[in-house]
Order: structure tokens, then C-alpha cells, then sequence
């Protein structure tokens, strides 16, 4: 694996400064579709702008870099202990170089070291597969649309939300108009219905890891998300608030089980600087091929 | 077109702002953060340079670093969350004759009371756009609070050309955000 340390800083550096090319057309079509001459267009035309210049000048795309995310899948007998050695390292090294801001702090004496590395940061999430091959995805989680998630314990007296679809969609809808432009919209919703409170946040950002084109297989969730999507759109919230045609570019949706006296909604909030990307690597750890 | 301007802005000209505006800013910035409005607040007084006197105050922690001629040169600056502001930005507003704050998400009602009062707008920009900012960013004049607060917090004075943000707060009390959350609001009632 020694071609591993320079792969990842690749990584992170193509995550950090690129946007996946879903996410581009959906910004593009949102662009399209506003009104023109209104603050929401020219909202998204320096947002486009600053997705072309973050690209062609290789700096990131926003200036809060984020949490750094790894989502791992690998064969059997794959040392995970070396991996996360050397992506720690692989994080050091971009913050030094600019591609992740100096944005990890200690929570108990306040102190930021500027390496990015510390106590839960990075975070890996480790899944072996039954195949030879090791996928590496990375996602840089901003703060600002972190703050806008939101979990809520059905049943909801107060948004007559019940433990059912229907309820789902109420709290849902109401995490998008409590966090109207807060999360630097149009953002994309990644929601696990179920689970407890720890694995539904952390099945809601799984949701970031696929393609905003793609379809949920699940019929229930697919017309909940085209649901969700379409009305959201319609509630007039716009690029950062300032009330517009497109609040959301996506929602992604997935469902676990929970223990029958729980049922949460957990929503995590994706800002517009969607950063995420993924590589497959050969066996000396250099990068194959890159991921949709 | 946007309304274009220039630092320092007469109280006449903030006054005739209106929500929904568009603006460019050409002039002087100051950031200032969440360090420099605590120390503000507790009565804390700001460097002989810095005068914020019908001038503009920049939410933003920007990521600069030195050339190799050894000028600053700013790489990343957009706007950072002005709501933890909120429970010092009035007082500063009146205590330094402040005409506008430049961030994103809006701040709450202490804030449009105190910009009803003086004479001063909130201005949003544009989340996350740290590379379009950063162009409108013409040259380093000074940074002040350096190794107290850190880089990231403390005022760097900003020469700008035409930066661009809108009116989303403005001197007559009325608010983009309010308005927004109340209509956006109607429209889900419809729809559940
Ligand atoms: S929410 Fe996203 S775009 Fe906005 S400042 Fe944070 S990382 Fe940047």
C-alpha cells in the first residue's frame, strides 16, 4: 500500500476544491429555473461562479472545510489500523498545504492545533464487503448546515406528527422551514426514519453518500422523498433565505429498525457545498478509478 | 442594479435602504468575530487605526496567509453564522456609530431594533462563496488583534471593491428573514 498516502491526499484535495458533477447539473438547473433578476438568481450565479473558481484555482470550495468523514469498504483482512494511521497523517498534511482548514478544536480546553486530528476527528466508518477491492469515499461535512439537523421523537403533539409516513413527512418538512436559509440552502436532506439516536444521525449521513439522480428502491421512500422535494420547493424559502424556487436539491431517505417504544426522524442537513467524493484503489493502495 | 456603496456611508443613504436591495461595497471591512464582539462588549477599546465610525463590520473568520514578498494575501473569506452575535451586536451598533454588518442567516430582534435607532443595515452575503469573496478582497490595510485572538478572529481591515451582499435587515424595521419565515410558513400549512 504505498501508493495509499498520496492517494488520499488526492482525495482530499479533489473533494475539498471539486463539486461532484450531480450536484453541479443540480445547482445548474436551479439556476435555470429562478426567476430572473431577483437577489435568489444572482444568489446562484456567485455560487456557480465560486464552484468554477474553487476548481480551476484547486482552493476549497468554502472556507469551513467541515468534519472530515471516511466511509471505507474493504475485503476481509484488510488493516484498518495502517489505514487510519496513514489517512490522520494524509489529513495533516492537507491542512498544511490549504486544502482543509485549520478546523478542529479541542472541546475541553478550546485549543485548535491545526492539524485536524484529535479525539473523534477524523471519523471512520469501516464496512468489509465479500470483494477483493477497498472503496474510499470522503465527506467534508460543514458546520453551519450541521447545526440545522434536527431529530425528532414521534409522536409530536405539537406538529400533530404521528408514527407513521405521514408524521415523518410533518416533522421532515418542518426541519426545512426551521432551518429556512440558516444552512446556506438549497441544501440536500439526508433522513433515517428508525434506528436509535446515535445510529439515526449517523444513517441519515450515509444518505450523503449517494447520487442526487439516483432513485430510493424502496417505493415507500421514493415517493416520500419526490414528496418531500417537490414541496419543499414550494414554500417559496429559496438559496439562503432569500425566498426563491429551489430550498432543497435533493432528499435521500433511509429507514431502520427500532425498538417499539422509539420513533425518531433523524435529519441531517447538507449546505449547497456538497462535498463528496470516492475512489477505488489497486492493491498498492494508488487510485484506480474515481467514484460517481 | 445594485445600489453601490462607498465607506464611510452617511446615515441618509443607509436610511434609504430597503429589504430585498442588492448592494456593492467599495471601501474599507472590518472583520470582527466572535472574540472581538465579546471584547467589545465588555468595554473593551478598539486599536487607535481602527475606526468604525459610519463604517462597515465583515462576520468572518478569513483564512490568510503571507506571500512570498511577505504581504498577507487572503485566500478564503465568506461570511460566518452572524447570529451568536446577537447579544452584543446593538450595543456595539450604538456605542460606535457602526452603519451596516456584513454575514449570512440574519440576526434577531435586539439588532433591528438597534439599526431602527441609528441608522444601520444588516447585509447578508453569500454562504459559503469564500472564493468569489475573496476577489472582491483588493489588498490587506491592516490586521489588529493578531496574536491576542488569533488569526481567524481577529480585525483584519479589508480594502474592497465592490463586494457584494443584500439588504436583509434594513432601518425601518423590516426584515427578509421574518417575512420569508412567516410566508414560507403559510405555504406549509397548506400542504400538511
Ligand atoms: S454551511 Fe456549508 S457553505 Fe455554509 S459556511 Fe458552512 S460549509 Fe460553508
Amino acid at each position: 500500500m504505498n501508493g495509499l498516502p498520496a492517494s488520499l491526499l488526492e482525495l482530499i484535495r479533489r473533494t475539498s476544491a471539486e463539486i461532484p458533477d450531480d450536484v453541479q447539473r443540480a445547482i445548474l438547473a436551479a439556476l435555470e429555473k429562478e426567476k430572473k433578476n431577483t437577489i435568489a438568481e444572482d444568489a446562484f450565479k456567485i455560487i456557480q461562479k465560486n464552484i468554477e473558481l474553487a476548481k480551476q484555482k484547486s482552493q476549497p470550495i468554502c472556507q469551513d472545510t467541515g468534519s472530515v468523514l471516511f466511509y471505507v469498504d474493504c475485503p476481509p483482512g484488510f488493516d484498518q489500523i495502517g489505514f487510519a494511521e496513514t489517512a490522520r497523517e494524509a489529513v495533516t498534511l492537507a491542512t498544511r498545504k490549504g486544502y482543509l482548514r485549520q478546523n478542529s478544536v479541542d472541546s475541553i480546553t478550546g485549543k485548535n492545533d491545526g492539524t485536524n486530528v484529535g479525539p473523534g476527528a477524523p471519523t471512520f466508518h469501516f464496512h468489509q464487503h465479500r470483494a477483493p477491492a477497498v472503496q474510499v469515499r470522503l465527506i467534508l461535512k460543514g458546520g453551519g448546515c450541521e447545526n440545522v439537523g434536527a431529530q425528532y421523537s414521534l409522536p409530536s403533539e405539537k406538529l400533530h406528527a404521528e408514527r407513521d409516513l405521514d408524521g415523518c413527512r410533518k416533522v421532515i418538512l418542518d426541519a426545512v422551514l426551521q432551518a429556512q436559509g440558516k444552512g446556506c440552502g438549497p441544501g440536500v436532506l439526508g433522513v433515517c426514519i428508525g434506528g436509535d439516536r446515535a445510529t439515526g444521525y449517523e444513517l441519515s449521513k450515509t444518505q450523503f453518500l449517494r447520487r442526487l439522480d439516483d432513485r430510493n428502491p424502496i417505493p415507500e421512500l421514493d415517493q416520500l422523498e419526490q414528496d418531500i422535494l417537490n414541496t419543499a420547493n414550494e414554500l417559496g424559502i429559496g438559496p439562503m433565505g432569500f425566498g426563491g424556487r429551489t430550498t432543497l436539491l435533493g432528499v435521500k431517505i433511509c429507514a431502520a429498525n427500532r425498538v417499539p417504544a422509539s420513533y425518531f426522524v433523524s435529519i441531517s442537513y447538507m449546505c449547497w457545498a456538497y462535498r463528496r467524493m470516492g475512489v477505488t484503489l489497486d492493491a498498492e493502495g494508488r487510485i484506480a478509478n474515481w467514484l460517481g | 442594479m445594485p445600489t453601490l456603496l462607498t465607506t464611510p456611508v452617511s446615515e441618509a443613504q443607509i436610511r434609504a435602504l430597503k429589504v430585498g436591495e442588492a448592494v456593492e461595497i467599495t471601501g474599507t471591512l472590518f472583520t470582527g468575530r466572535d472574540a472581538v464582539h465579546k471584547y467589545l462588549a465588555k468595554g473593551g477599546a478598539l486599536p487607535p487605526a481602527v475606526n468604525l465610525r459610519d463604517g462597515i463590520i465583515y462576520h468572518c473568520g478569513p483564512v490568510v496567509i503571507k506571500d512570498d514578498a511577505g504581504r498577507w494575501k487572503v485566500v478564503a473569506a465568506g461570511p460566518t453564522t452572524s447570529a451568536r452575535e446577537e447579544p452584543y451586536q446593538g450595543d456595539i451598533l450604538r456605542r460606535f456609530g457602526v452603519r451596516g454588518v456584513i454575514g449570512k442567516g440574519g440576526m434577531g430582534a435586539r439588532t433591528l431594533a438597534a439599526c431602527q435607532e441609528v441608522g444601520a443595515v444588516y447585509l447578508h452575503a453569500i454562504g459559503g462563496a469564500a472564493q468569489v469573496l475573496a476577489e472582491h478582497i483588493k489588498s490587506v490595510r491592516g490586521v489588529y488583534f493578531f496574536e491576542e485572538f488569533g488569526s481567524p478572529e481577529a480585525i483584519w481591515e479589508f480594502e474592497v471593491e465592490r463586494f457584494p451582499a443584500v439588504v436583509t435587515m434594513d432601518a425601518h424595521g423590516g426584515s427578509l428573514h421574518r417575512e420569508v419565515f412567516e410566508a414560507s410558513q403559510a405555504e406549509l400549512l397548506k400542504r400538511l
